[in-house]
């Protein structure tokens, strides 16, 4: 199913200009602390898990499976939005495109795909391997 | 320090409209002001402290006091959606016991249905934050995000289609004998499973109606209510919790009741097995079957048998839940059914429940809310409620 629904394009704010700067790149980023050592998503600067500071980014590997979805029918554009947990154990909101929208399942392995928004950078969705 | 028995409900209104198309919101909010405090026999000036939430006209409480011409020494914007005004009444119960206020005005009002709000399929953003750009572009709506939570019940417990559906059915059992209701038909299961996809796997009947109106609660101390020609409705216990998508590691499979119901229920010093009547938020079937859930009425992950057959509709089953025919068929006004829930719970406690639905001698009752979306971020609020 090719994406025929226009994007709206997500705000930059200096906190997580990094990664719209590499999902222009086609690159997928999450945050990490160094101090707990545990990833998060969506990204801040200060972590969620123990509340340090000391948090960098890191390129995900861009694969994952589907941890829940729904399709939204009722709408002119019908489309799957999604949890996906990244190998690297995070869950993030998506969307699973360029896929039969019934042929989608819980479980799935998935990849990330970069889709254009309509004035801003890309945002990473995701299709089945 | 507890809540239990410091305060009680004396006043509670449900405004009959379903579509207010004359009217402003500022004007149903006075109108049950007006309700609550004509059920209770108290007037304006006796009301020392008022509660809305952050959705009430204006900033904060203020234009909504002075629209109406109160008097307070004592005011509560907390929000936390739909489930703001079972919040409040908990923390009226507090400012009552610390002496901040005596009579306490809950209110609830708007007009979605009258704007021609597309409630559960249109996008809606609460201020421009910095999580909205991992969201918004990616089309979360209303249906989408209880839907993917469903989805993972389902999947991880293996709930049905059909065990959801009994919990509509049960609600239009209750909803044929409220003559205010927005969907007074009894459905039936296959009613349920067969009518529209909106948003996988919740169909057009797992969702809840689009209405107008609203609410209002009086909350009062005893030596107050007592002196008033009501039945003492009393305040036990109160518990409230944010859940959120802790920080990627998401779990759609429980909601913020698993810690607002045991502190709602320890406050009281009871347990969910002596609850005889529970009103439970029912944006959605799902939200119904999480919470019962996680309040303890049955274990994780056995709502769908524990819903299946009847088992919520009053006078059949085991535990009667929403006997005005809920959010699902009677009102889910300013697309906010936590007022609602808490007055249902007093009808019952009073015994003015329609007598179709009237739970025997209902001595002890639950109501408890939820808001936002139980698939990003929501509140819940848990109050049980004692007939003395």
């Amino acid at each position: 199913m090719t994406q025929e629904r226009k994007l709206a394009a997500p705000a930059v704010y200096p906190e997580t200009e990094v990664y719209w700067q590499a999902a222009a790149k086609g690159k997928l980023m999450v945050k990490r602390c160094r101090d707990c050592g545990e990833y998060h998503h969506y990204p801040r600067s200060i972590c969620p898990h123990c509340f340090s500071d000391n948090t960098e980014w890191c390129e995900a590997r861009g694969t994952g499976t589907i941890y829940t979805y729904s399709v939204l029918w009722r709408t002119p554009v019908p489309y799957a939005i999604a949890y996906v947990t990244l190998d690297e154990g995070v869950s993030m909101m998506t969307n699973i495109v360029d896929c039969d929208l019934k042929g989608i399942r819980i479980g799935q392995k998935v990849r990330v795909t970069f889709k254009p928004t309509d004035g801003g950078p890309p945002m990473p969705m995701f299709t089945p391997d | 320090m507890s809540i239990k028995g410091k305060a009680c409900i004396a006043g509670v209104f449900e405004h009959p409209t379903r579509e207010a198309r004359d009217k402003s919101v500022m004007q149903l909010h006075a109108e049950v002001a007006k309700g609550a405090l004509e059920d209770a026999g108290l007037s304006m000036r006796d009301v020392d402290g008022y509660f809305c939430a952050g959705d009430a006209p204006g900033l904060g409480a203020i234009n909504m006091v002075d629209y109406m011409g109160l008097r307070v020494r004592h005011v509560d914007s907390t929000e936390t959606g739909g489930s703001s005004y079972v919040v409040h009444v908990g923390h009226a119960a507090e400012a009552i016991a610390m002496g901040k206020c005596n009579v306490a005005l809950i209110t609830l009002a708007g007009r979605p249905k009258a704007e021609g709000m597309a409630t559960g399929t249109a996008p809606r953003v609460f201020g421009n934050t910095a999580d909205m750009p991992f969201e918004f572009p990616y089309g979360p709506v209303t249906t989408n995000m209880y839907g993917m939570a469903a989805m993972r019940h389902m999947y991880q417990y293996g709930t049905t289609s059909e065990q959801l559906a009994w919990i509509r059915v049960a609600f239009s059992h209750h909803a044929q004998h409220n003559p205010n209701a927005v969907m007074r038909d009894v459905v039936t299961v296959e009613d349920v499973v067969n009518s529209p996809m909106i948003a996988d796997p919740l169909h057009r009947l797992d969702c809840c109606v689009i209405s107008d109106g609203g609410g209002a609660i009086i909350v009062t101390r005893p030596e107050i209510a007592k002196s008033l020609k009501r039945p003492l409705v009393k305040v036990m216990g109160a518990g409230e919790s944010p859940k959120g998508q802790m920080g990627g590691k998401v779990d759609l499979t429980y909601t913020g009741a698993v810690w607002s119901g045991p502190a709602a229920f320890a406050e009281a010093g009871v347990k969910p097995s002596d609850i005889q009547y529970a009103s439970i938020y029912d944006s959605f079937t799902i939200t119904v079957l999480m919470q019962l859930e996680d309040l303890g009425f049955c274990e994780k992950g056995q709502g769908g048998k524990f819903v299946a057959d009847g088992n919520l509709i009053s006078g059949v089953g085991k535990l009667p839940v929403n006997t005005d025919g809920g959010g699902l068929c009677n009102n889910h006004p300013q697309n906010r059914g936590g007022l609602t829930k808490v007055v249902e719970a007093v009808r019952q406690l009073r015994g003015e429940a329609h007598p179709a639905v009237q739970v025997r001698d209902c001595k002890l009752a639950l109501a408890h809310g939820t808001g936002g979306s139980i698939g990003t971020r929501h509140g819940s609020g848990t109050v049980i409620l004692e007939r003395e």
